[in-house]
């Protein structure tokens, strides 16, 4: 059973792959493969799901954990790898949020996806995403890990450069994949740091041998260092890269690119989450260094922070979920860096809900303007698509963080258990944490009303064509929105209340001297109500500048047009890395194939011995000068000199 | 010891197919081509599959060679024809059967110039190649070693493109200046040890004097083999002007005699030098990789693109061999093997292109893929690979050899690993252009996808590719034994050196 939940989407992609290279003559013909292609890769989907679904009862009241040994994958010296299945709370937390918004997805692309020319590659690369992702869940070693990690980041490539013809969505593609690839650099290294310390890369090894070496160092880059501390900074650069942490964030932006529904599974409910199950996964060994943990604490409420300030000026609609998704990210990073993995899990679950049926949503607000993004464009839709608008709202409260939404009981939980961890960097993640909330609740009410509210902006022929999505796209949502409203409240006493322990068994170890998650319950009220208390006070921001007086953001900016400018160009991080990394790279390339290759290897080199012997010959050639009396009068000077010498050398 | 002499068999019956493809006899000229062709890829098929038998029959358990042959060949001198394979040349053979009859069969259409002698130069050096990785006298070593220049210097001197004369000197007199060298090293190691057989100077131990001055020889013709930084501006010149089939042998095969080279000779015979000189290896190796990766960057040329980036994969291998550890050594040989196809492959898909438009230019190219789905899909499998995706042959080689060499000096591994964030930039920001895009040049409008043959010509490759990212391990067991006996002596000396170093881990 555990082989079919991961291996059914594989097969779904195979086969839908195959229909993308048929390629029949006529529309009916088309549209018959294209339905094919959907039906494979969606029933292929909802299998899993149900199958994640029996998983997920079996673990969690029954009790059964476990790992399938497929087949041996590496054998090397001390190293052995394996590719195994490992089946324990975590995973089938993981098993079931993936299918279930996958399935969702691939729903919902059936109506998106509409006239698209290439319906079965889509699917494919839909179906095929969800292979990686589920391996990646299910990894029991770091090695199989990685196979998931960079799968899904092939997919992400292939996914965000769907509509190859625009430049846009290639540059996004390989942007995605490369900012990845740096991350990945230090994933790998982590899991060389691994090995060199355990000797091995299975994950029940290492944490069955992680409190031994909890004091353990090795000389790594020319100093001696902490070897756990190492090893989780070096795998927490991965986590950066993935789950777009400040640093390595740019790229998640750009991916938007990609076809919405994309941009809703990957890009915000299951793949960017890989880092924060990646640090769950591995608690037991970033219980072991307190450094580690700080920084993952500073990194996610950093990034929490500062994504939330550019999603308050964006004005492309998915644009602003995109950051919206970074800050979430930062909030689930701040959980596991105040050991609270458990939260920090519980935040990627209703946020996989709430996040995707926002993105979904925003789907179908972009499909009824006819492929429209920007928000100034918008206006006034809410009478057009009143379904969509509802959804977008219980969304935008989940989001927000409001009262008894989703979001609402793990945000909560993050911030108290930051509170209570009462370290200086927990203190830092809480007042961080605590204004990401106000910001929060300010640009989800800015976009709900510059999209929905006021007078309609768009051109009149395309408000014209508004019209509501179809069945395939809006039941999907209904069911995510579901899971926004209900997953917080029904999910709160397993994933972080009294039933936690007994749900989460051995998947997650907190030693205890992190007490955050447990203290969390005894912080000031105060601390409890802040959070909500700002949210709300960012959405009546928002409503007093965009409904009450329409002309404040206007000339607040104007006001204030460096801020705003800052903002908007989204802290320059583009076009700092662009000026530090991308142009002296295509500098240096140009130099070194030119200079270095051609004048200096080349010139000095084979060229070089090339022409000095043409030279050496040309000279020799000038001897020859054809005329008799030269070659005599050389010949003459040799005879003299030889019986000068012969005569000298008689004499001495 | 084999009763049948299956070593001999696989390494002269390329030869023997060449004899009958000069003996046909001339008449019509389609015939003739049709002929020679026919031959040569029958030969090199039934060779394929009598290759296959060494590794059938291997023995996994032990380090010895294997399938030996030993005749008399100058007494006088104790010279003698003595051939045999171990776990670590076995795939070699194997990576010269499999990839000859699919130049033969790429060429098939696109080469109608002097037909015979070209599959005769393919015969002939498939005979030199497996002589060469199975060859266990120096003497008979050196002979295959040298020989394979001929054949190869004519395919790039007659064959080739505009400035072949050029690449073709440069190519030989390059390889030929290493040689030489090596060349004196086998001289003073014969009149030193008295004999000519490999296995015996395994056992020989030179002198610390002698080992430098023979390290330091052999190194010269293997390091332009490789080739390494800055001995490497050979291999683009060469590449771009051979034809096709001329590449894919250069890339697949001819690359890896030096890292052979290095497995069979300096590290076994000169261990007290590798060691020594392990540090100057390390640092060309990064600099390769950085410094040639970022060239490929700037390449305009797809061929060129492709050769840089052999440079910068070599670069990974001379890591791996001087960790002179058993992940990083059986990682170098792994990634020599996916390299070995994955590099041909790439050549092979510029080749397609190529035959249809007649340029390397990148900016010939874009937008293929609307025209040409399954050649965007195979492209994008070997680019992949290239780039070392898990799940491809080209992981694995890759992960071994930084997982090794960090064990040994997590510098290097980190700068080494660089290549892994470079490899990437380069070789999808080719694809982009070559691949997608809208179609706007008027030329491309009307190309066709690959043909039946060309799909069959990619098949094999694609198989082998996953098949080594996804089920490596028959490839490893057959390395483990031969590789643990090679690093034995390294690992003694480590032992015996450093209890101290182990014990702080």
């Amino acid at each position: 059973m555990y082989a079919a939940v991961v291996f059914l989407p594989l097969v779904g992609a195979v086969i839908a792959g195959m229909l993308a290279f048929v390629a029949p003559a006529g529309k009916a013909r088309q549209a018959r493969v294209d339905r094919a292609a959907q039906w494979i890769t969606c029933g292929a989907l909802l299998l899993s799901t149900v199958l994640a679904a029996f998983i997920f009862t079996d673990v969690v009241v029954a009790g059964n954990t476990g790992t399938v040994e497929l087949f041996t994958w590496i054998t090397s010296g001390a190293l052995e790898v394996s590719w195994a299945i490992k089946v324990d709370t975590l995973t089938a937390v993981m098993l079931l949020v993936v299918t279930l918004v996958s399935a969702m997805v691939h729903v919902y692309s059936i109506g998106y996806m509409h006239g698209d020319p290439s319906i079965p590659r889509f699917m494919a690369y839909l179906n095929l995403f969800t292979f990686f992702m589920l391996t990646l869940v299910t990894a029991d070693n770091l090695v199989q890990l990685y196979f998931g990690w960079e799968g899904v980041g092939l997919a992400s490539y292939l996914l965000i450069g769907f509509w190859y013809d625009r430049p846009s969505a290639n540059a996004a593609a390989i942007k995605a994949f490369l900012v990845n690839r740096v991350g990945d650099f230090g994933f790998v290294l982590g899991i060389f740091a691994t090995f060199l310390l355990f000797q091995t890369v299975d994950l029940d090894t290492i944490f069955a041998a992680a409190a031994n070496k909890a004091d353990a160092t090795f000389i790594v880059f020319g100093g001696e260092f902490h070897a756990i501390t190492v090893i989780c900074l070096l795998l927490f650069v991965g986590a950066m890269g993935k789950s777009a942490q400040i640093g390595l964030h740019t790229w998640l932006p750009d991916a938007m690119e990609g076809p919405t529904p994309v941009s809703a599974l990957i890009h915000a409910a299951t793949m960017v989450t890989a880092g924060v199950f990646m640090v769950a996964r591995m608690s037991p060994l970033f219980e072991y260094s307190d450094t580690a943990l700080a920084v993952v604490t500073i990194v996610g409420a950093t990034t929490a922070v500062v994504t939330a300030t550019i999603a308050c000026v964006q004005n492309d609609i998915k644009r602003v979920i995109a950051y919206s998704t970074c800050s979430q990210l930062g909030y689930m990073f701040i959980a596991a860096g105040v050991s609270a993995y458990s939260a920090g899990v519980f935040h990627l679950t209703t946020h996989a809900f709430f996040k995707a049926l926002l993105f979904l949503g925003a789907g179908s607000v972009i499909h009824a303007m006819s492929d429209e993004q920007d928000m100034r464009k918008m206006g006034g839709l809410w009478k057009m698509i009143p379904l969509t608008y509802g959804l977008m709202w219980v969304g935008s409260l989940a989001g927000a963080g409001i009262w008894p939404f989703a979001g609402y009981f793990s945000k909560e939980t993050i911030l108290e258990a930051a509170y209570a961890a009462g370290t200086g960097v927990g203190a830092y993640a809480f007042w961080l944490g605590a204004a990401t909330a106000l910001l929060t609740g300010f640009y989800s009410w800015r976009l709900l009303l510059m999209t929905f509210h006021g007078a309609p902006r768009g051109e009149e022929t395309v408000i014209a064509r508004v019209h509501e999505s179809p069945k395939a796209m809006t039941v999907p949502l209904l069911v995510l929105a579901v899971g926004a409203i209900f997953a917080g409240y029904a999910g709160f006493e397993f994933f972080v209340g009294d039933k936690a322990a007994d749900f989460w068994g051995s998947a997650i170890l907190v030693l205890p001297s992190h007490p955050a998650l447990e203290a969390a319950d005894g912080v000031p009220g105060w601390v409890k109500l802040l959070p909500l208390g700002l949210g709300l006070g960012g959405i009546v921001l928002a409503y007093g500048m965009y409904m009450l007086f329409p002309g404040l953001p206007g000339a607040l900016a104007g006001r204030f047009q460096p801020v705003y400018r800052f903002l908007l160009n989204k802290w320059y991080f583009d076009e700092l890395y662009d000026a530090v990394f991308v142009r002296p790279a295509f500098y240096l390339a140009r130099n070194f194939w030119k200079t270095g290759d051609g004048a200096l290897i080349d010139g000095v080199g084979p060229d070089g011995v090339a022409a000095a012997t043409r030279a050496l010959a040309r000279r020799a050639g000038r001897l020859q000068s054809g005329y008799l009396y030269h070659y005599a009068f050389a010949m003459l000077s040799g005879v003299v000199f030889l019986v000068t010498w012969y005569l000298l050398g008689q004499a001495g | 010891m084999t009763e049948f002499p299956i070593l001999s068999l696989v390494t002269f019956l390329p030869l023997v197919g060449a004899g009958f493809i000069l003996a046909i006899p001339g008449g019509d000229a389609e015939v003739v081509r049709r002929n020679a062709r026919s031959v040569a890829l029958w030969t090199s098929m039934i060779t394929l599959l009598l290759s296959l038998f060494l590794w059938v029959q291997f023995d996994t358990t032990t380090a010895a060679f294997q399938f030996e042959e030993r005749r008399a060949w100058m007494p006088a001198f104790n010279i003698s024809y003595h051939m045999g394979v171990d776990g670590i040349s076995m795939f070699f053979v194997l990576l010269t059967t499999l990839l000859t009859p699919i130049c033969v069969l790429a060429s098939w259409e696109t080469v109608t110039d002097r037909v015979k002698e070209y599959m005769i130069a393919f015969l002939v050096m498939e005979t030199m190649m497996v002589g060469m990785f199975s060859a266990l006298d120096v003497v008979l070593f050196y002979i295959f070693f040298e020989g394979v220049l001929i054949p190869m210097f004519l395919i790039i001197g007659v064959w080739g493109g505009p400035r072949r004369v050029y690449a073709a000197f440069k190519f030989f007199l390059y390889t030929l200046t290493g040689s030489v060298l090596m060349l004196l090293a086998i001289l003073a190691m014969y009149f030193t040890a008295g004999t000519a057989d490999i296995p015996a100077l395994m056992e020989y131990g030179f002198s610390a004097d002698m080992q430098t001055w023979l390290w330091l020889a052999f190194f010269a013709s293997f390091a332009v083999k490789l080739p390494m930084w800055p001995v490497h501006t050979w291999l683009p010149d060469a590449h771009v002007e051979a034809p096709t089939a001329g590449s894919v042998i250069l890339a697949g095969v001819l690359l890896k005699f030096g890292g052979y080279g290095f497995l069979r000779f300096s590290l076994p015979m000169f261990p007290d030098a590798t060691i020594e000189f392990a540090p100057l290896i390390f640092t060309l190796s990064i600099i390769a990789v950085i410094y040639v990766s970022l060239v490929a960057l700037a390449q305009e040329d797809m061929k060129k693109l492709i050769a840089y980036s052999s440079v910068a994969h070599m670069g990974f291998v001379t890591v791996g061999v001087f960790t002179l550890t058993a992940q990083g050594i059986e990682g170098a040989i792994f990634m020599m093997l996916s390299h070995g196809v994955i590099s041909a492959a790439l050549f092979l898909i510029v080749g397609v292109v190529y035959d249809r438009m007649h340029s390397r230019d990148i900016s010939t190219y874009g937008g293929l893929v609307h025209r040409m789905p399954v050649y965007a899909l195979t492209f994008m499998l070997f680019m992949l690979a290239s780039v070392g995706l898990p799940g491809t042959g080209g992981f694995i080689g890759e992960f071994l050899i930084l997982l090794g060499i960090f064990q040994v000096n997590t510098w290097v591994a980190a700068l080494t690993a660089t290549g892994v964030v470079l490899g990437a930039m380069y070789m999808l920001y080719m694809y982009r252009r070559v691949i997608f895009g809208k179609v706007i040049k008027a030329d491309l409008k009307a190309i066709l996808d690959m043909n039946r043959r060309e799909v069959m010509v990619f098949a094999p490759l694609i198989l082998v590719v996953l098949w080594m990212g996804l089920y490596p391990a028959p490839f490893l067991d057959v390395m483990h034994v031969s590789v643990d006996n090679l690093i034995e002596p390294f690992e003694q000396a480590r032992r015996a050196a450093s209890g101290v170093a182990v014990a702080g881990r």
